[in-house]
């Protein structure tokens, strides 16, 4: 129940403060966005197996956030930012794709 | 199989608060933060403040591709401008020396009145001695002199064509009767002019071994008004 209140109070907190994103960031929040939205369907996924655990959770997440920023940064950095971006996207994209598979079948058992 | 799986979804949503759910809390409650904060952005600032370095040069590329374009064609448009002005000078040039070369034939011609120095040359003969070929020998000695325009008795202009002819006992000139005394007005320099008239053995000596007498008079502005016939060649073409 709290991790949605969390969730449903950052989506509130981000509509309503209307902050600004500093510039040097602007590239890499919707990457962290997907990457971070990787980390949450595959923690529901555990859970539905049975096998969630808070510090896998909290491991992977910012873990994944931070290697996607990362190779963003580097493509960046070596000119191919543009196209590592939509490559990391895919990527992820697919994970969450068969994460939420996996899900489907647990709830729907299809 | 499904029946626990449900229950613990059920469970999920119910379970007591521990500190790794609260972790758990504050990261989603980031992603989400984050996610409508993206959206925001994406909503209110277009495409530009949040665009890759790549995809910016690339659309200044685009564009300073697209300026050079415009300046091109700006440059072809002001050389055809350029041209056109061109062209258009030099229309006027030349109408402006066909102008200036019809009005000097038209003073030739005797068509338009014509203005400046000059002498009167007035040629009283009381006898009636002065023939045609005295006048016509006074003009001659004019147009020597460089007269520019002659006209005699205010009523005959002195062109190309003019003839003097003597018809009973008159002097007709172009078929105009003449009478004494005659004046003659003669546009140029009024000093050669009056030499001209002058000199031993030319008009006056002339004149007055017929009976006569000469006078001429010297002046800065002298009026030439009368006009010659404009006439346009029958038989004269001007050869190729």
């Amino acid at each position: 129940m709290i991790p949605v209140l969390g969730l449903v109070a950052g989506v509130v907190a981000g509509l309503l403060l209307q902050p600004t994103v500093p510039v040097p960031l602007q590239p890499y929040l919707p990457i962290a966005v997907v990457a971070a939205l990787d980390a949450v369907f595959g923690a529901l996924r555990a859970y539905l197996d049975g096998i969630f655990d808070d510090k896998v959770f909290v491991i992977s997440f910012v873990s994944n956030v931070v290697i996607a920023a990362l190779i963003v940064y580097l493509g960046d950095q070596l000119g191919v930012g543009g196209q590592l971006s939509t490559g990391v996207i895919v990527v992820l994209g697919i994970r969450i794709f068969s994460n939420v598979a996996a899900i489907r079948r647990h709830v729907f058992h299809a | 199989m499904p029946e626990p799986k449900r229950r613990s979804l059920r469970s999920a949503l119910t379970s007591r608060p521990a500190w790794g759910q609260a972790l758990v809390a504050v990261l989603l409650g980031a992603l989400g933060f984050a996610a409508a904060l993206q959206v925001r952005v994406n909503d209110a600032e277009g495409v530009y403040p949040g665009a890759r370095r790549g995809d910016l040069i690339e659309l200044l590329d685009s564009l300073d591709a697209a300026n050079a374009r415009a300046e091109k064609q700006i440059n072809e448009l002001e050389t055809t401008k350029r041209e056109l002005q061109t062209s258009t000078t030099a229309t006027q040039t030349a109408l402006l020396e066909a102008r200036r070369e019809a009005s000097t034939l038209a003073i030739l011609a005797g068509t338009v009145p014509a203005r400046g120095p000059g002498v009167v040359i007035r040629i009283d003969d009381p006898e009636a001695a002065v023939s045609a070929v005295t006048m016509l020998n006074a003009i001659e000695e004019l147009r020597d002199a460089g007269a520019e325009a002659i006209e005699i008795n205010n009523s005959a202009r002195v062109v190309a064509q003019t003839y003097f002819a003597v018809s009973d006992g008159t002097l007709t000139i172009d078929g105009a009767e003449v009478r004494p005394p005659y004046v003659i007005d003669a546009v140029g320099s009024a000093a050669t002019l009056s030499v001209a008239v002058g000199f031993p053995g030319g008009l006056q000596d002339e004149v007055q071994a017929l009976g006569g007498s000469v006078t001429v008079e010297q002046t800065d502005a002298l009026d030439v008004t009368a006009l010659a016939e404009e006439r346009t060649p029958e038989y004269a073409q001007p050869a190729p």
